[in-house]
This record gives structure tokens, sequence and C-alpha cells, in this order.
């Protein structure tokens, strides 16, 4: 049983000009079907206007399918009744750091999720313990949030999720705007949660480098799916994601390249230690 | 340079009156506020005075610290007491030029600027001891009973609370859309007042842009993580009285008792000290 099902969801902005009339419509998504299970690390992968962030709004009820459905842990997202429950569920980190934190200092924001859902006082602050302890902000608990770097604040903003004891979190760019340490810090953080907590996680990005630990990767084009597979298998077709616009890890480029140079490498490398395993390999071959 | 600025003047310090539930100090400085007005004689300010001084000693906050936040109302505070000696009609005892120094006015003048004085530095002692955070949770307790009238209480308290957090960021905007303006030949220096108010409308409308996105933004975050408004919500630091704070309320009222002792035989008093 999955926990989250999109079946051939379909969404449609409506562009209206000053007197309301309606002037076009885009569709952001088109009619997509993809199933998670419980405890998977999902990616998904696109290049800005491919409807990634909407299809993630989806699953955490902000946005409504205008054709098919959302299911989430066996509810469906346009029951209204199961709306805050669907939330508590599917958590959303969301890209800019700065627009997401409610509190004035740390512990405060963290226990914004759990004051809204009624969590008794004394849990609230077992809660805020436990969860920033999970992402490695508990120091910093009586910080104001204008004194954290990118990387810190999106940390609080995971631990605000992960407060509201979700199964599922759905993280929307959230490295987008940080710097090359503060993206590290959080994509760290992400994994270790996945893998300690068994938290499913669904990481949009379009950065490469976050997409090699995932279970399984989705790349979306024109609001469809237009690639699915491992991260190893997504990575071996590489001139299909230069069509779409899309970088391969560096790693994975100079394989490529090396590739049609003539070097017999195999397909999808993702990290340094691969490439140095397969070219000692070849060299061990060769003498 | 705009990131210096202090929003909400708190003074850290660990004093009884910091440690005192922030609806105490409120309904205190209301109580305290209330009293300078109650009585026009004179006499009214040596309690509230006296009381004053010990609540400032109390509070840990450095005497001059306190003074600090006269300035602003410098100016009023001066305009209150010119107003008032100079048009304040009675028995003449100076002339300056065609304006009339009359005796009523000088006490007048004098009465107002000390309450001017004691109200502002009252209601300092509160801000400068409460955090801004803890403040509009005790507006939101001490204004609950509204709802009954339909104010919606919680909405304002949160509104409040997320205005403070978004300052300092907003305010880290505006310094760097200025910068920005100034590295493509923006003045906001030179000319006079209503040029200098002009340039800045450049500032204003991508400022106001952002704003409005990160509203959303926030609203959509707020939203995510099952915000409902104020029903069915738990607190995560609830304001809770304890006997510090009954001692407090009962200080209160002995001041206030002693004020209107003092107000009411403000004769019967000045009798009795002899002075009259």
């Amino acid at each position: 049983m999955g926990i989250i099902h999109i079946n051939k969801v379909t969404y449609e902005y409506i562009r209206r000009d000053e007197e309301n009339n309606v002037e076009g419509i885009t569709t952001a998504v088109d009619g997509v079907s993809l199933a998670v299970e419980p405890g998977e690390f999902i990616a998904i992968l696109g290049h800005n206007g491919s409807g990634k962030s909407t299809l993630a709004k989806h699953i955490n009820a902000i946005l409504y399918p205008s054709e098919g459905s959302v299911v989430v842990d066996g509810m469906d997202t346009k029951d209204e009744d199961a709306l805050l429950k669907i939330r508590q569920t599917a958590g959303m980190v969301f890209q800019n750091p700065d627009n997401q934190i409610i509190g004035q200092i740390v512990e405060e924001d963290v226990g914004f999720g759990p004051e809204n859902m009624g969590v008794p006082t004394k849990e609230i602050w077992e809660r805020v313990e436990e969860s920033l302890k999970a992402v490695g902000m508990y120091e910093y608990r009586s910080y104001s949030p204008n004194k954290l770097s990118g990387g810190q604040k999106q940390r609080v903003s995971i631990a605000s999720v992960i407060a509201m004891h979700p199964k599922c979190i759905i993280l929307d760019e959230p490295t987008a705007m940080l710097d090359p340490m503060g993206r590290r810090e959080v994509i760290r953080a992400v994994r270790a949660l996945n893998d300690v907590e068994k938290i499913t996680m669904i990481l949009i990005t379009h950065y490469m480098e976050e997409v090699i630990y995932a279970d399984r990767v989705f790349v979306m084009d024109k609001g469809k799916v237009a690639m699915s597979g491992t991260p190893k298998e997504i990575f071996s077709r590489v001139s299909e994601l230069r069509e779409l616009r899309l970088d391969v890890p560096q790693v994975t480029e100079l394989a490529y390249e090396l590739k049609r140079a003539g070097v017999p490498l195999p397909d999808g490398i993702l990290t340094r230690e691969e490439l140095t395993e397969a070219l000692k390999k070849i060299r061990m071959m060769g003498q | 340079m705009l990131r210096d600025i202090t929003i909400g003047q708190y003074y850290s310090a660990d004093s009884v009156l910091h440690r005192l539930d922030p609806r105490t100090k409120l309904v205190g400085t209301l109580i305290y506020l209330v009293s300078l007005f109650l009585f026009a004689t004179p006499l009214v300010y040596v309690p509230a005075t006296l009381f004053l001084m010990i609540v400032i000693f109390s509070s840990k906050v450095p005497f001059g610290y306190m003074v600090k936040g006269l300035k602003p109302v410098l100016f009023l505070l001066l305009f209150t007491v010119l107003m008032n000696m100079i048009f304040v009609k009675g028995e003449v005892i100076a002339t300056i030029w065609k304006i009339e120094i009359t005796k009523e006015g000088l006490k007048q003048s004098l009465l107002m600027g000390a309450r001017l004085i004691l109200l502002i530095l009252g209601s300092n002692v509160m801000t400068l001891t409460t955090t801004p955070t803890r403040l509009t949770n005790a507006m939101e307790s001490v204004m609950r009973p509204l709802k009954l009238i339909r104010v919606p209480v919680h909405e304002i308290a949160m509104m409040m609370s997320i205005a403070l957090r978004f300052i300092p960021i907003l305010l880290d905007e505006t310094d760097k859309i200025m910068k920005a303006q100034m590295a493509r030949g923006a003045d906001f220096e030179s000319g006079n007042l209503v040029k200098k108010a002009k340039s800045l409308i450049p500032v204003l409308v991508p400022l106001f842009i952002s704003a409005f996105r990160r509203a959303n933004d926030l609203a959509m975050a707020m939203e995510a993580r099952c915000y409902h408004g104020g029903e069915g919500r738990t607190q995560m630091k609830p304001l809770r009285y304890t006997g510090r704070d009954y001692a407090a309320y009962m200080i209160l009222l002995l001041y206030l008792a002693g004020v209107i002792v003092t107000g009411k035989y403000s004769t019967e008093v000045l009798d009795w000290i002899g002075v009259r």
C-alpha cells in the first residue's frame, strides 16, 4: 500500500486580464501519475516551469487537481474534513527560508505546527526538542531566525515539519537559495531523516548532485513525467537529459565523455569513487 | 545602516520585573497611567513618583537608559509646558514682551510636564522589561473577553507578532534596494525634504511588491503547517500567574489606595503636614 497516489493529475492555471476575462489557460501539470511507497526517497527533477513545484503543492493539499486525484495515506486531498490530517501527514518545506519561519525565535517556530494541531503544552516541548536534535539545531533553539545562515534556517524549517510527526515530507527546492555549504547541510539532514526515521522524502530540485541518493527519480518536462527510474538509469541517458535542458553531475558527464572517446566505462556512474574504481579496473585489465 | 534599528526596546536583565507575567505588567501599567489622571492635585505625584522610582530601581534597567526614552517626546513635552505657561489666565507674576506668565499657568505647566514624564517613564518600564513576543501574548490574553463582541483577538495578536518578525527582514530588503539603486546613480542624500521624500518612491514600490510576495509565501507556509485560526490551538508557552504576580497585584492595589487617599483628602493631608 503506497503512501501517496497521484492519479492522472492535471492542473490548469487560468490567466485573467484586468477585467477578469480569461486570457488563456496554462496547463502546469498534464496527466501525471505516480505512486510513492512508505520510506522511499523520491526526487523530482525538472527545469524551471516544468510543473514540478505545482505537482508538489498538490500532495500537501495547497492546490487541488483540475482533473484526476491525489490520495495521501488513504485520504483524498479534495476531502475538506481530512485537510488538516493530510497537511500533518505530508509536511512541506518551501524554497525561501525567510518566508516560512513564523516564530520570532527558533523553538517558537518549531512549536507552531504542534500548537495548530492542538498538542498539549508538555508534549510540544518534547517534540520541539526531539525535532531540533534530529536536524542538529538544538543549540540554536533560543536564537532569532534572523541570526542564522540560510542552511541553518532551512534545517529549522525541516525541524518545524518533523515536529508535526509527518509520514512524508515534501521539499520544494529547499536548496535553491543556499550556498554550496548550506546545500550540503540540508541534504545531509534529509538523508539522515530518511535513513533513521524512515520518513518518506519527496525532494524537488534542479541540482543533479542532490538526486544521486534517491531511490527513484522522476524527470518532469512541460507538465509531464518525461523519464523515471533509479538515478543510475536516469543518468546513463545523458543525451536525453540534455534535450530536457538538464545537466548531469560532473562525474557522470566526465564518464560519459570518456566513454564516447573510447574508454570502456559502464553507464550511469554517479560518484567520484565509482569512477575511480571503474578506471582502476580498466587499467588492471590493460596490464 | 538600517539594520541597527531595534524595534521594541527590550533591555535584557534578570530582575523581578523581567520575570513577572506580562499580563501583570500590562494591567499594572494601565492602572498606573489611569492613576495619574484621577486627581488634579499635585499631591498625588508624590506617591506616583515614589512608586515609579521603586519600580525602576527593581527593574535593574539603568536610569540613564530609562531617561533616553524621553528624547523622542521632548518636543511634545516642551510644547505642552510652554502652551500651559502662556495661555492659562490668572494672577500675573511676570511679563515678557506681550506674554503674561501667571501663577496658575506656571503651576499648571509644571503639573502637565510632570504628568507626561511619569506617563512615558511608566510605559517605558513595561516595554523595557518585556519581550515583544510576551507582550503580544499578554495582549491576546487580556483582550480575550472582547471575543464576545467578535473582535478577532487571536488574529490581531498573530498579525502583531508576524509584523515584529518581518520588520528586520524588510529593513534589510530596503537597505538592499537602496544600495542597488545607489549603484545605478540614485541620490537619496541631497535636496530638500520634498525631493528626498520623492526619491524614496522608487524604493517603496519594489519593497511593497516583495512584501506582498512574502506575505503570500508565508500564508502558504502557515497553511501547510495546519494553521487554521485560533480555534483548537494549544500554546507552547502558556501564561501562568505565580505567587510573584499576586504579590505584584497586591502592591498595585496598595499604591492605588494610596493615590486615592492622597487625592481625596489632599486638603487635610496638606493641613496635617502644615503646608498651606
